[in-house]
């Protein structure tokens, strides 16, 4: 492709103090067709993307106080992919297929922030019984497939589901069967076998699934220009006669407005749709990760890019919403965040002679 | 008598469950308009159509993965091995997804699948084609391992494999496809944790799985025509292992051989008689012995081929070892 004679320059070292091709890429889209939304949708989003924020910056400060252990994940700076595309879904009827950051999707999903926070804490009462913790959150009740630690792995799992939705309407002649399932996951899976054997099949038997790339830039510390021989991930649809599209990943109703169009591709029967996010984590790999190799220009550049901020100002200039209405979301946020810790601290532990239960189904 | 073959008896078996259970699919390389590598889907395809028997591209931890997502989801996939040796490319799926997913999600979800295939060591296949990968799943939480071993057998085992909620590693061996058997009338199925006493015996106990089920049946006619009186014990279940039926035995007989296909090292027999010793270690009269294949890759020339892994002479003189000589 076009961007090949780049390569060896790519390749040599992450360039320090440069926004780089990534941050370009957003003011040279190919297009970008926002969501046209209504006052509550708005506010739908806001409530969304804030639950998403404040849990996660929760997360840090519990992880740091030592109530939550392992590697722990966080999402902000991306809360407008998960709101963005799962918001456009239809809860308990599409189904979601995540990665190890999986937090915000569960939300997104409708996971109570009680029962993830649970999770993280390892209590009984968490979405996966205490035995998952935060890479391996689960509700089948909320049709979250789960949280999928090794990359890639997650992409046939949702593959799965997306074709059990075809051969309930084809093989089994429930016309009614029309659910689609979105897999999120990030830029460093997509130069992964399972990424493109799966755009293969997805394509080859036209099922219903959003493969929504979270291009953040890093994969950890591998940056995404000297990992990839085109880092345009959705021209690579292209090979597999799919549909692709690339989006601002900081603006929730952009990535909503190209995710209605591929929900309503999927849903017609029309096929899968590669999504390709371009989006920025503010905050390191996981909580562990000394984040040494992003240049402070870079993160300067992303940080005025707040989806938050953006959507806020969005809603406020079309005069879909009133501030006071953001604040007070704001304030109930914070409550219930602070009652999903309360109550993650409250409940109790696994039951010690129940080490070996879920093992087997009956 | 029209005798069934064993491929046949397990097609049998899956044809049945797929008129029975509409939930039932099959995903591989070759299942549909091919019929299978070794025919177990023959025919399928026409009757039950593309989409319940579905031909995949060549994309072994891809597929295996579509179908733990489609058992998430409500439907009861049968992924085929065109060899089980392929399946090694799809071990992550295997372990991390069907294995241990439903205990990580705390019972969140099940994964109702069968993994199937013909493995083993063939005829002159070479090292990739002759795998013994039971051991190299073995460790894996959270999924049960199967080996068939007769037609009658195969049938009923495939046909609880299918409807079992769990997910269930099914091995095939390459060299007993064409082995005959009258199967049983109407709808039968074995259960997948009990193994087989295959004939009784007071001296010594033989426990064996598989193809080598056939060459301990040979050296136990060979035995009887040296006095020695062998129990075989054919393990059906590679995990759990049946131990109520194999501790009762030891107890009839003090003396045990494990006769495996598989490599020494790591491998079932270095299980079970971890198992046997721990539980039955006062009741033995003698050392408990394994004759496995040996640690190298299967070679391809023939007579190095049968180097490699046990043949009936080798029983019989283990078998006289122990029981003449009490080793």
């Amino acid at each position: 492709m076009s961007k090949g004679t780049a390569m060896a320059s790519k390749q040599t070292a992450n360039k320090p103090s440069e926004t780089g091709e990534h941050a370009e890429r957003l003011s040279n889209l190919v297009s970008n067709v926002p969501a046209d939304i209504d006052h509550e949708t708005g506010l739908k989003l806001f409530r969304d993307m804030t639950l998403g924020r404040r849990f996660e910056d929760k997360c840090a400060e519990m992880y740091y106080r030592g109530k939550m252990f392992g590697f722990v994940h966080l999402y902000n700076g991306q809360e407008a992919v998960s709101s963005g595309v799962i918001g456009a879904m239809k809860l308990k009827h599409d189904w979601f297929c995540s990665t190890y950051r999986d937090h915000v999707h569960a939300l997104s999903a409708g996971v109570p922030a009680r029962e993830v926070m649970s999770e993280l804490f390892g209590k009984e009462t968490g979405c996966s019984k205490g035995r998952g913790g935060s890479m391996h959150l689960f509700s089948k009740e909320h049709h979250l497939l789960g949280g999928y630690a090794f990359i890639g792995e997650g992409i046939p799992v949702a593959l799965g589901a997306a074709f059990t939705s075809r051969y309930k309407r084809d093989a089994l002649g429930d016309s009614k069967s029309d659910s689609v399932t979105a897999a999120f996951f990030g830029d460093g899976t997509c130069n992964n076998g399972q990424f493109f054997e799966c755009l293969n099949m997805a394509q080859l038997w036209k099922l219903p699934i959003l493969f929504v790339v979270e291009n953040n830039k890093w994969a950890i510390g591998m940056a995404h220009d000297r990992a990839t021989s085109d880092p345009e991930i959705w021209r690579k649809a292209d090979a597999f006669g799919m549909k692709g599209e690339e989006v601002d990943g900081m603006d929730v109703l952009s990535v909503r407005g190209a995710a209605e169009r591929a929900i309503k591709r999927a849903r017609a029967g029309e096929g899968p749709t590669l999504l390709e996010c371009l989006t920025y984590r503010y905050r390191g790999h996981s909580l562990a990760d000394p984040d040494e190799l992003r240049a402070e220009q870079e993160k300067e550049f992303w940080a005025k890019r707040d989806p938050l901020k953006t959507l806020e100002k969005d809603l406020l200039e079309k005069q879909l919403v009133n501030i006071e209405e953001l604040r007070e979301i704001e304030k109930q946020i914070d409550e219930e965040v602070k009652d999903a810790v309360e109550f993650a601290l409250e409940s109790k532990e696994p039951d010690p002679t129940e080490l070996t239960k879920y093992i087997w189904a009956d | 008598m029209a005798g069934t073959l064993l491929f046949n008896a397990l097609r049998e078996a899956i044809d049945e469950e797929m008129a029975r259970d509409s939930h039932v699919c099959v995903f591989g390389e070759d299942v549909g308009q091919y019929g299978g590598s070794y025919k177990v889907t023959k025919d399928l395809y026409e009757k039950y159509g593309e989409l319940r028997v579905l031909d995949t591209p060549i994309a072994e931890n891809s597929f295996t993965g579509m179908a733990v997502g489609a058992a998430m989801t409500g439907l009861r996939p049968i992924v085929e091995g065109m060899n089980m040796g392929f399946l090694l490319l799809a071990f992550n799926q295997i372990s991390n997804n069907m294995g241990m997913l439903r205990y990580t999600s705390g019972g969140n979800f099940t994964i109702p699948t069968v993994v199937r295939g013909p493995g083993g060591v063939g005829r002159q296949l070479g090292a990739e084609h002759s795998q013994r990968l039971e051991a190299y799943f073995h460790a894996v939480p959270g999924i049960k391992i199967v080996a068939c071993s007769t037609p009658t057998n195969a049938k009923g085992l495939m046909k609880a494999a299918i409807r079992d909620n769990n997910p269930v590693l099914f091995f095939e061996h390459v060299l007993l496809y064409n082995l005959s058997e009258e199967l049983p009338k109407g709808d039968y199925v074995c259960a997948l944790d009990q193994a087989d006493l295959v004939s009784e015996g007071k001296d010594l106990t033989i426990i064996t799985y598989s193809r080598m089920r056939h060459h301990c049946i040979k050296a136990v006619q060979l035995l009887k025509d040296e006095g020695i009186d062998a129990e075989l014990i054919d393990l059906i279940s590679l995990k759990p292992f049946d131990m109520e039926t194999i501790t009762r035995s030891i107890k009839k007989t003090h003396r045990v051989i494990v006769v495996e296909e598989c490599m020494k090292t790591g491998g079932i027999g270095a299980e079970l008689i971890a198992l046997i010793t721990e539980k039955c270690f006062d009741e033995l009269d003698a050392r408990p012995v394994r004759l496995s294949s040996q640690d190298i890759p299967t070679p391809y020339n023939g007579n190095l081929e049968n180097l490699t892994i046990i043949q009936p002479h080798q029983i019989v003189d283990m078998s006289q070892k122990i029981v003449r000589q009490g080793l």
